[in-house]
């Protein structure tokens, strides 16, 4: 546990950065804020998965299912109620539905657990999809549109709140009774850990924050369907950019979507026919010589500073 | 009425009979000792106390009340503790916050982080880790690792600790002083039932030893009436226990 000073002083970087983020309308391209809010979007949802996968080891593959459920939200009631109550609505939903998938999964670990997951998001993305078909007869919605620079701001808030609140409980009892539970659960039930309590709730914790950005995303997106907010591809992507930047703490996730968010739209740019081989190339690589990521590589440096 | 009471307590994997009808009463401040051969059904026993089995018939009281099939985290917080056959520790967890966890979350009422510290830090001290505090337990040795293991059971402020094996794989020298740990932890007021194959160590600490063959209870007494017992001779001990028994 850091003293209060260690922490001021690790947190200048930090806040500079935010900074930066902050007022970067105000001196960059119109186009950079709307390509820096998708990666704002894949640090919140990286972080908020790291938030409970990461130190209990279930790993949840329904992030999109949660993420789907925020746009949704968002585009039902993005008529009626300004978008800071949609936000809230978004969030709460989301909560709901993760409180539901956490006790509907109890008895599952692993790699059951993973895969029940899977296909939770299956499930969902197949019946909203049924329900606009035959119910309501009309495939997709349109979301209220927002300007771009609202949302920016939005997306910037909302990953300062995950953020926080992973860093926050990473370092409180609660990350040390999650990191127990995925470390050897029976030995944590046996020293009064009510397992199931922590597991229902931190869960659903990370997919209040999944569909707290959902709701923001889909109003810059406009238009969208059960592919577009269930689509399954969103299920892996946090899942690679938390274990590329590494697990261990809240930096990794983060460090992680960035940098692999830059990578592809830098690869995509460059080398418009390759750049998945590129991309799949880059995550292998570094995936075998930083198995814990690169926040891994970072505590090497600093562990053995003349070696390199 | 002893501190934990168990009544006919059964448990069945299907067809098999792992335990059987054994009963058993146990008194506040008592060393028992468990013993019997492998496969007897005395890890299922520990099970069945500290709740990760459910039993199929009989029941087992703590301090009076029925506590069979409740949740292990309930029944720890009632005040019984285990230690495991193959330690399970959290291997990325510094030896200090394996303690310091069980302080927080093995009591009845919410701790204040302050007391759990201290607490943790006198414990580590009981057991001799505190040179050790900020390591990570998977870079201790397999004593030190036992030792944590009774260190966090104890965090848990129990009357009743149950220790299941723990003393197997140590040295002669390592198991004199667990030996030593076990009787300051008894003088502290808890009660212990431990299981045990190494018969100079259970014979030396325990105040009584219960005998467990094939899931049923078949001797249960003094170590010295134990020893010379001609079943327990037959189905576990061998005659050369009785024979250094009978030595001066």
């Amino acid at each position: 546990m850091d003293t209060p000073r260690a922490l001021l002083k690790k947190s200048i970087f930090p806040s500079l950065l935010v900074l930066f983020l902050a007022t970067l309308p105000f001196y960059m391209p119109p186009y950079t804020p709307l390509a820096v809010t998708s990666i704002l979007m894949y640090i919140v949802l990286t972080v908020s998965w790291a938030m409970f996968c990461g130190p209990t080891r279930y790993i949840s593959l329904a992030t999109a299912t949660f993420f789907g459920v925020g746009m949704y939200t968002s585009a039902v009631l993005g008529e009626r109620l300004p978008l800071p109550l949609v936000v809230a609505c978004g969030s709460l939903v989301s909560f709901l539905i993760g409180l539901l998938t956490g006790f509907i999964c109890l008895r599952l670990r692993g790699f059951y657990f993973a895969i029940f997951t899977f296909g939770l998001n299956e499930l969902v993305r197949n019946f909203v999809l049924w329900w606009e078909g035959r119910v309501a007869h009309t495939v997709g919605r349109w979301v209220v549109l927002v300007d771009s620079l609202t949302i920016y701001y939005y997306m910037l808030v909302i990953v300062l709140l995950t953020v926080l609140v992973a860093f926050f409980i990473s370092r409180s009892r609660y990350g040390l009774i999650l990191l127990s539970i995925g470390e050897a659960e029976e030995a944590a039930a046996h020293i009064g850990i009510n397992v199931t309590r922590y597991r229902i709730f931190f869960f659903a914790l990370s997919c209040l924050f999944m569909g707290m950005a959902g709701a923001v995303m889909a109003t810059k997106w406009a238009y969208i369907d059960p592919r577009i907010a269930f689509n399954p591809v969103l299920n892996f992507t946090p899942v690679l950019m938390a274990l590329f930047g590494g697990v261990g703490n809240v930096f990794g996730p983060i460090l992680g979507a960035g940098v692999l968010t830059l990578a592809s739209e830098i690869l995509l740019s460059r080398f418009p026919y390759y750049y998945m081989l590129l991309y799949g190339i880059l995550f292998i690589v570094i995936i075998s010589f930083l198995p814990d990521g690169l926040v891994g590589l970072s505590r090497r440096w600093r562990e053995n500073p003349l070696i390199s | 009425m002893g501190i934990l009471e168990g009544d006919k307590v059964t448990k069945f994997f299907g067809g098999l009979a792992a335990v059987f009808d054994v009963d058993f009463d146990i008194n506040k401040g008592e060393i028992v000792g468990l013993i019997g051969p492998n496969g007897a059904g005395k890890t299922t026993l520990f099970n069945m106390i500290s709740g990760s089995l459910s039993t199929t018939g009989g029941e087992i009281r703590y301090r009076g009340k029925r506590i069979s099939n409740l949740k292990p985290y309930q029944i720890c917080k009632l005040g019984i503790a285990r230690t495991f056959q193959s330690v399970k520790l959290f291997a990325n967890i510094s030896v200090f916050d394996h303690v310091f966890l069980g302080s927080i979350c093995g009591t009845e009422s919410r701790t204040k982080t302050a007391d759990a510290q201290r607490k943790a830090a006198t414990l580590l001290e009981m057991v001799g880790l505190s040179a050790r505090k900020s390591d990570l337990a998977r870079n201790l040795p397999l004593a030190e690792q036992k030792r944590l293991e009774v260190a966090r059971a104890l965090s848990t402020e129990p009357q009743v600790l149950l220790l299941d094996e723990v003393m197997a794989g140590l040295t002669a020298t390592e198991l004199t002083s667990f030996t030593t740990l076990i009787r300051e932890i008894r003088n502290e007021g808890t009660t212990i039932l431990l299981v045990e194959h190494v018969m100079q160590a259970i014979m030396d600490i325990s105040d009584r030893i219960i005998v467990l063959h094939h899931g049923v209870k078949i001797a249960e007494g003094l170590p010295r009436e134990i020893v010379t017992n001609k079943r327990v001779i037959e189905v576990y001990l061998g005659t050369d226990a009785y024979a250094e028994h009978q030595q001066p």
